[in-house]
């Protein structure tokens, strides 16, 4: 008996002694994780942030510190984090390339044919009437996003997506400018919006796929976000979509 | 009985001359002191060095700009029970920064709570703090401002509600709650305890949220006993008593943002990154002498733990979301793993009456602040998505009343209520 009350205190002595929290990136960020776990939950609007560009990602971050997305979470989150831990949380992140889990229903699941296939027009050749230009012609022909700044569009619920076109249109969501996006953006109506989530969301990403290492240039219009390769001007390439 | 009313009209309208009086005297009187020499026979640029690091210590940037916006162009909407006061333009532009003010225009705002124009300021510009600060530092402050790029932007109107717009309240404000002052030395203090207590009554404002407010906003005298932040919904502990800290874990504390004792959260991890940690050691190490110096605060007494079976359960159940959520990192003993994760037994935040800041940390998670001496910040995952307001509060309860901590427990309602409550 004395011998296993003493052992009893030798036990509670070691619980009482501070321990040392593993040191790795995992561990320092768990609060990312809790939500934007590497093993996904298949949530309607945590949206996927493995495997993106880590520039998006950091862009993203940066974006949410500054005032051009506005989420409370985030913004509370890395409110008060510095620039290269920001770099190193992206950089974490973008290299994850987890399996997709099933698509989840959205409001897309009930899209009509006639709605994906305007949606599918508008990922593949963009409608020139109103000066959409192809989703694909930026975002890569497989929709795996462009490095080092570009995201993929597949793996996302359709809500998701609904949500980050309202943002732009109302102007809560903005990126480096010319903000791209934005412009596309506004020439969008809700219908199209819709269509072209619905097919996205719709689509079985390949989680082999990566980011493009390039994309041919001049983009549709200028990106304030993405670089351009040396010895193209910006302003050409505005110019010649518009 | 004529005479009676006669009396009676002369006494009130003699209270009313010496109301105006005194209403008058905010607008007309000022402390006039004169540009001091140890600022001016700096050179200009350790003149200006020495302003952008006062500027830091009183972290004039937070209040006055946006998120994402240039630098000191004002613009920030601060929340008061009274309405929203916005910031203004303090860069160098001459047309709606603070370009074409003199230094004894800068000196009268700092330290008399007036504009350029004569206009009484808002407190919400801690001008109850700044008042002590020196004229030598107001000089090197104004020197620095006179630097920072111009921006052209229009200062905004305030968003005040009736009567609180109007100028005459203030006045009255100003003649219930402020007098300009100077800081003087206590003599049979140390030079750090003085050098403390001039950055924290004056540059460093920590009463401006460190102390409680009266129904008008004034200060519960120049105490840091602690009072819950209106409108941002945290309670910023009382700074009394720290006397069984170390002297080296307050200061810690300031410049990283953690310590062996405690983490910063909430509005004070923007405090600690923006400001503190650009202080020397020299000036933290003074902060801390103060702070541990200051008196305690008079014995609450110790709160009477309900024994019924229902409140037993009520921790049980607490007890069991810990087990299951938080003693990976926390422990089991609540020693936690500083200075990744701070230790709960004993912890302040847990031993005050309010529990706001314990229920958003659970609710919310956070990163502590990304400081030079912890860049690489660890973080306690949100909890709000997960557990239920019962349970959120079953958890917090058991916190306040294990390994030693003994508050009060929380209910469902209290925490329902900071699911609300914006986080920025």
């Amino acid at each position: 008996m004395p011998i296993l009350s003493a052992l009893s205190i030798t036990a509670a002595a070691l619980a009482a002694a501070p321990m040392a929290a593993p040191d790795t990136l995992e561990q320092r960020i768990a609060a990312c994780l809790s939500c934007h776990s590497v093993k996904e939950r298949s949530d309607a609007y945590f949206p996927r942030i493995a495997g993106k560009p880590a520039g998006y990602l950091y862009n993203q971050l940066r974006n949410f510190q500054n005032g051009h997305r506005h989420y409370p979470m985030m913004t509370y989150m890395v409110g008060h984090l510095p620039d290269a831990y920001l770099r190193e949380i992206a950089d974490y992140f973008a290299a994850q390339h987890p399996p997709y889990p099933p698509a989840v229903a959205g409001s897309g699941a009930n899209a009509s044919a006639a709605q994906l296939t305007r949606g599918e027009a508008l990922i593949r050749q963009g409608d020139a009437s109103k000066k959409i230009p192809a989703c694909v012609a930026c975002h890569g022909t497989a929709l795996t996003g462009v490095e080092p700044s570009i995201p993929g569009l597949l793996g996302l619920p359709s809500d998701y997506i609904n949500a980050q076109f309202g943002n732009w249109k109302n102007k809560t969501r903005r990126a480096a400018a010319p903000d791209c996006m934005g412009e596309i953006a506004a020439r969008l109506s809700e219908a199209d919006v819709a269509a072209l989530s619905a097919w996205l969301s719709k689509q079985t990403p390949d989680a082999a796929a990566r980011p493009a290492a390039s994309i041919p240039q001049p983009l549709p219009l200028a990106c304030g976000s993405f670089p351009a390769s040396p010895g193209f001007t910006p302003a050409a390439a505005q110019g010649g979509a518009q | 009985m004529r005479k009676i009313v006669y009396t009676i009209i002369g006494i009130a309208l003699a209270a009313v001359a010496v109301a105006v009086g005194l209403l008058a005297q905010q607008f007309w009187s000022s402390d006039n002191t004169p540009p001091s020499a140890a600022t001016a026979a700096l050179s200009p640029a350790d003149r200006i060095a020495r302003g952008a690091y006062l500027a830091k210590a009183g972290d004039c940037m937070a209040c006055h700009t946006t998120r994402g916006g240039a630098a000191y162009a004002g613009g920030r909407a601060l929340q008061t029970p009274f309405g929203n006061v916005i910031s203004p333009n303090i860069t160098a532009d001459r047309a709606t920064g603070i370009g074409a003010w003199s230094a004894d225009d800068f000196w009268h705002a700092l330290h008399n709570g007036k504009s350029r124009d004569g206009r009484l300021l808002y407190p919400a510009f801690p001008y109850p703090n700044y008042t002590r600060v020196t004229r030598d530092d107001a000089d090197a402050l104004y020197a620095y401002l006179q630097t920072v790029p111009a921006v052209t932007q229009a200062n905004q109107p305030h968003q005040l509600r009736f009567p609180y717009k109007l100028q005459v309240s203030l006045a009255a404000w100003r003649a219930l709650y402020f007098k300009p002052e100077v800081f003087h030395p206590e003599t049979g203090q140390s030079v750090d305890w003085n050098r403390g207590a001039y950055l924290v009554q004056g540059l460093g404002h920590c009463s401006a949220c460190h102390s409680a407010r009266n129904p008008l906003g004034g200060s519960a005298g120049e105490g840091l006993s602690g009072g819950l932040i209106p409108a941002l919904g945290w309670y910023a502990p009382s700074l009394n008593a720290r006397g069984d800290w170390q002297q080296e874990h307050i200061t810690a504390l300031l410049k990283t943002g953690v310590s062996p004792r405690a983490t910063v959260f909430g509005p004070m991890a923007e405090v600690v990154k923006e400001s503190l940690q650009h202080l020397n050691d020299s000036d933290i190490n003074a902060i801390a002498v103060y702070l541990k110096a200051l008196p305690a605060d008079g014995a609450a007494p110790a709160f009477e733990r309900d024994g019924a079976p229902e409140a037993v359960a009520f921790l049980q159940a607490g007890a069991k979301l810990y087990e299951k959520h938080c003693v990976d990192c926390h422990g089991a003993s609540g020693a936690g793993q500083p200075a990744a994760y701070p230790p709960l037994a004993g912890n302040r935040a847990l031993a005050m009456e309010s529990a706001v800041n314990p229920i958003r940390i659970v609710l919310n998670g956070g990163f502590a602040p990304g400081t030079a001496g912890n860049p690489r910040p660890y973080s306690m995952p949100p909890f709000g998505h997960l557990l239920s307001d019962t349970e959120v509060a079953q958890v917090v309860s058991y916190l306040r009343s294990e390994w030693g901590n003994n508050a009060p427990p929380v209910n469902g309602n209290d925490v329902n209520r900071y699911r609300a409550i914006p986080l920025d």
